[in-house]
């Protein structure tokens, strides 16, 4: 899928969940029965994935089913069948444009090229540095914001050529961008203004 | 109990019944190719589609209940119209090498695509290709001929309880696979073969060697272990090129394990075909005349308290009514078919049978193993544990070496100690015996072939009677045997007679001078070293541990080579065939010990195999009534002594080589390096 870069996460011969997640880990546990620790896999999973930069080498998918005993490879059989789940070295920051009909009819066309442009990278590609992975996701349920962009744990949404552009470049620079919709509307209000509950409040 | 009406005709059908058992019921033949009686449902291939009056559209029958009042059509024209969609959509993706595929002529796929096919392909795209996975050395793949079924996954997981096949990614690009590239680590792994509606899973030593209308089928008997397997022997000319299962319901129900399956290519290697005799210290060899004259020089004139039977775990029951009469004739009490020391009696067929029987597991719900590895030991009573475990309700606790058995086991000891204390009713696991309706306890080869073997034996016999393991109808003390000619020859009486020696006894009379000849009949687990004082025959097939040490050879015949009656460790006698004639000179055992006393002047007068079960049946009439077991009457047996302190341990330290022709077999040597050595590494690595 992707070439190694040298600023990916690496292959790793073991891998162990670190202090602080263990410490998460042990608060998810709890919401399951005692003989039904499997049904944390995919909580356990998006932790590794997290610590261990953004991809899941066979040594984190081995020790998440050690640590929940289950099969090895039923843990193998969930995380490739999730998108989410990197299963392959990948670019640390994750960019992820969404292309269903909703998106594409709202010009996510023009938002992946901006991607390409300011990473240089094919879909499916990361960049050489090994920063960032761009790809292409389904719906991400936000399709009343159209076109959106989800990068790590963020959604930016009302996007155009230009604002995508602004956005990845702020990222390359190591900056922070403010999330949400990049059309100053709040939240997901209508775009062309209110059209209901017109009446002044009192 | 829901009646429906099946293409017009009304059938009652017992409760949980499916659409599709009731149409089977019903004498309907529905394609398949997911569904599987013996695996749970997957519902996933689409292939069994019927027609359901008041249902809208046409419904998968292996994943719909029977209900009262179902009206169902197996064979109107929406139901034709929907199998031929379904298997139009399965050729999509699967490739036209039928030409090339080992599968060719035995495949679901291509006998469907028969009545149901397409006779052209409306599919412009190209079709997609899956790479090929390493599952080790005993399956091959072809993943681009999978159609998904998921049987191999279902058979691992449940059936085998090794979980370690399953199906990555999704959707179009969904692949069945191990994803780690490395063997499978299941001693039942090679019935996922079979299990595999298409060419996807092959057999990777048969593969590309034959084709399954050039050979000729045997229907036979393993000897790889004691379970007394239904097999059947493909052969091409007089090469066996395959061993597949066959359907027995009280025995091995459809399933073999990978040494009986695999192991034949060592019926080739290293093969005693000729005779031999050791001149100048050196095997050389010779004819039947040479070697008889040999035989007589040496044997006619010795006493007969002055030589020794030893009887090894591959010897059919025909050559052991030879060997016996034969000592009789000769006068020579040391016989013993006892050739890894267990301290089995003999004196009550109870003692040593597996009374329980192996259908009968699926009644048990406690279960105590002492001494016993039954994975290893006999792979197919250990998937009826786990087939009983998986029912419910059934707790096993081990007394032995700890060792993953697929179901959990509780481990409460490691040696006769324990055991001790469970007799004299001290131990906490003794209230869950005593309240089990029906307990059984497994007493293996690790418990009994050892100094103490008499006292555990002595043990066993006591909780049997003290916690109700023997009832109305039920007997729950079992012993476990690894050699296949094991009970015939304890039912058949080949144990010293008046004044006689048992092995130890043999070896150590070679030692003292007292015993210059040993016979052996395929006997090869033994310490061979020790009989350097005798002069050594061995008959048997193999160059295996005891023929570089013999002094004469007579090259005998294998399972798969001679009409022959096996007992398996219920005591059930069942007969092999010949698939193939034994290699050059090598002639079916029994004929060689016939004439062998003839030579000698002791003539056995049993001159066909007929004369040979019939005298058989005089001495043990109970192998006599072919595939069936005789219930054991109960009586007292063991043996009040000392009990040492060591743990008790399974003889098999390698599953794949326990007898010679698994030892002579490149496949059986590839499995011990590829399987079990990881697997070893393993315990102290990452594992657990
Ligand atoms: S490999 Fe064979 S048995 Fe396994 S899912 Fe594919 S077709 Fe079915
Ligand atoms: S289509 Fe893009 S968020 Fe729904
Ligand atoms: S056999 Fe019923 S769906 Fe496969």
């Amino acid at each position: 899928m992707s070439t190694t870069g040298e600023g990916m996460a690496p292959e790793v011969e073991s891998f162990a969940f670190s202090e602080e997640n263990l410490e998460k880990i042990r608060g998810i546990l709890a919401r399951y029965p005692e003989d039904r620790r499997a049904s944390a896999v995919l909580p356990l999973l998006h932790l590794a994935q997290e610590q261990h930069g953004g991809w899941l080498p066979r040594a984190a998918l081995d020790h998440v089913a050690d640590f929940l005993g289950m099969p090895r490879i039923q843990v193998y059989e969930v995380a490739t069948f999730y998108d989410m789940f990197n299963t392959e070295p990948v670019g640390r920051i994750q960019v992820r444009v969404c292309t269903t009909t909703p998106c594409w009819l709202c010009g996510s066309d023009e938002v992946l090229r901006a991607c390409r442009e300011v990473l240089g990278v094919e879909v499916g590609e990361s960049t050489p540095d090994g920063r960032f992975y761009l790809r292409e996701f389904e719906c991400l349920g936000a399709c009343a914001n159209a076109p959106v962009l989800w990068v790590d744990d963020d959604y930016f949404e009302d996007l155009d050529y230009a604002r995508t552009k602004a956005v990845l470049e702020a990222l390359k620079r190591g900056e922070r961008p403010r999330p949400g919709p990049q059309s100053g509307r709040r939240g997901s209000m209508p775009a062309g203004g209110k059209t209901t509950l017109l009446f002044e409040e009192k | 109990m829901p009646k429906l009406v099946i293409d017009g005709e009304e059938i009652e059908v017992p409760a949980g019944y499916t659409v599709f058992q009731a149409c089977e019921l019903a004498g309907k033949e529905i394609p398949h190719f997911c569904y599987h009686p013996r695996l749970n449902i997957a519902g996933n291939c689409r292939m069994c589609l019927v027609e359901i009056e008041k249902s809208p559209k046409p419904v998968a029958s292996c994943a719909m209940p029977a209900a009262e009042g179902m009206v169902v059509h197996t064979d109107s024209p929406l139901v034709h119209k929907a199998r031929k969609g379904v298997l139009e959509f399965l050729l999509i993706n699967h490739p036209l090498d039928c030409p090339i595929c080992d599968q060719g002529g035995e495949c679901d796929l291509q006998d469907l695509t028969l009545f149901y096919g397409p006779d052209h392909s409306r599919f412009e795209e190209n079709k997609r290709a899956v790479a090929d996975k390493y599952l080790g050395p005993l399956v091959a793949t072809h993943m681009t001929r999978c159609i998904h079924c998921t049987r191999c996954i279902r058979f691992l997981t449940e059936v085998a309880g090794v979980p370690e096949l399953g199906g990555c990614w999704r959707g179009e690009h969904l692949e069945i696979t191990n994803y780690i590239e490395r063997a499978l680590h299941s001693e039942l792994q090679g019935n996922i073969i079979d299990l595999c509606p298409v060419g996807a899973l092959n057999s990777k030593p048969y593969q590309y060697r034959a084709r399954i209308w050039e050979l000729k089928k045997t229907e036979s008997i393993d000897v790889m272990d004691a379970v007394g397997s239904n097999i059947r022997v493909d052969a091409r000319g007089n090469e066996v090129m395959r061993i597949l299962p066959r359907l027995h319901e009280e025995v091995n129900e459809e399933w073999i394990s990978d040494k009986t399956r695999f192991a034949y290519d060592g019926l080739k290697y290293r093969r005693l075909d000729v005779p031999m005799v050791r001149r100048d210290g050196r095997l050389v060899e010779a004819s039947w005349r040479e070697a008889f004259r040999t035989l007589v020089d040496r044997m006619g004139e010795l006493p007969g308290e002055r030589m020794a039977f030893v009887l090894g775990d591959l010897v059919d029951a025909e050559s052991m009514v030879l060997v016996r009469e034969l000592a009789e004739r000769l006068g020579c009490p040391h016989v013993d078919c006892r050739q890894d020391g267990a301290k089995i009696e003999g004196r009550l067929r109870a003692e040593y049978l597996f009374n329980t029987t192996i259908a009968g597991i699926e009644q048990a719900d406690f279960c105590l193993l002492v001494g016993t590895n039954p994975r290893w030991e006999a792979p197919l009573v250990n998937a009826r544990l786990r087939k009983r475990w998986r029912m419910g309700g059934f707790r096993v606790a081990r007394i032995g070496a700890p060792f993953d058995l697929t179901y959990p086991v509780e481990d409460i000891g490691e040696g006769p100690e324990t055991l001790k204390a469970v007799a004299e009713g001290e131990h906490e696991i003794c209230e869950a015996l005593a309240k089990a309706e029906r307990p059984m306890l497994v007493l293996g080869p690790g418990a009994v072939a050892r100094a103490d073997g008499a006292a555990v034996l002595a043990l066993a016999h006591r909780i049997s009677e003290r916690f109700g393991l023997l009832g109305e109808g039920w007997n729950g003390y079992n012993l476990l045997h690894t050699a296949a000619a094991r009970v015939a020859g304890l039912d058949l009486g080949l144990l010293p007679g008046e004044g006689g020696r048992d092995l130890a006894g043999i070896l150590k009379g070679v030692e003292a001078g007292e015993i210059e000849l040993v016979w052996l009949l395929g006997a090869d687990e033994i310490e061979v070293s020790r009989l350097a004082g005798a002069f050594v025959i061995y008959q048997g097939t193999h160059g295996d541990r005891a023929a570089p040490v013999a002094d004469l050879v007579l090259p005998g015949a294998a399972y798969t080579e001679k009409n022959a009656t096996w007992v398996n460790l219920e005591g059930r006698p069942q007969h092999g065939r010949l698939a193939v004639f034994p290699p050059g000179e090598a002639r079916e055992d029994w004929k060689i010990l016939r004439a062998a006393s003839e030579a000698l002047g002791r003539t056995v007068p049993l001159d066909n195999i007929f004369a040979v079960r019939a005298r058989m049946a005089e001495l043990a009439p109970q192998l006599a009534r072919i595939d069936s077991v005789t219930p054991a009457e109960w009586g007292g047996f063991g043996r009040r002594g000392r009990l040492t302190e060591a743990p008790f341990v399974s003889p098999i330290a390698d599953f794949y080589l326990t007898n010679p022709i698994a030892r002579a077999s490149k496949v059986m040597r590839q499995c011990s390096a590829e399987i079990l050595r990881p697997v070893n590494e393993k315990a102290t690595g990452t594992h657990g």
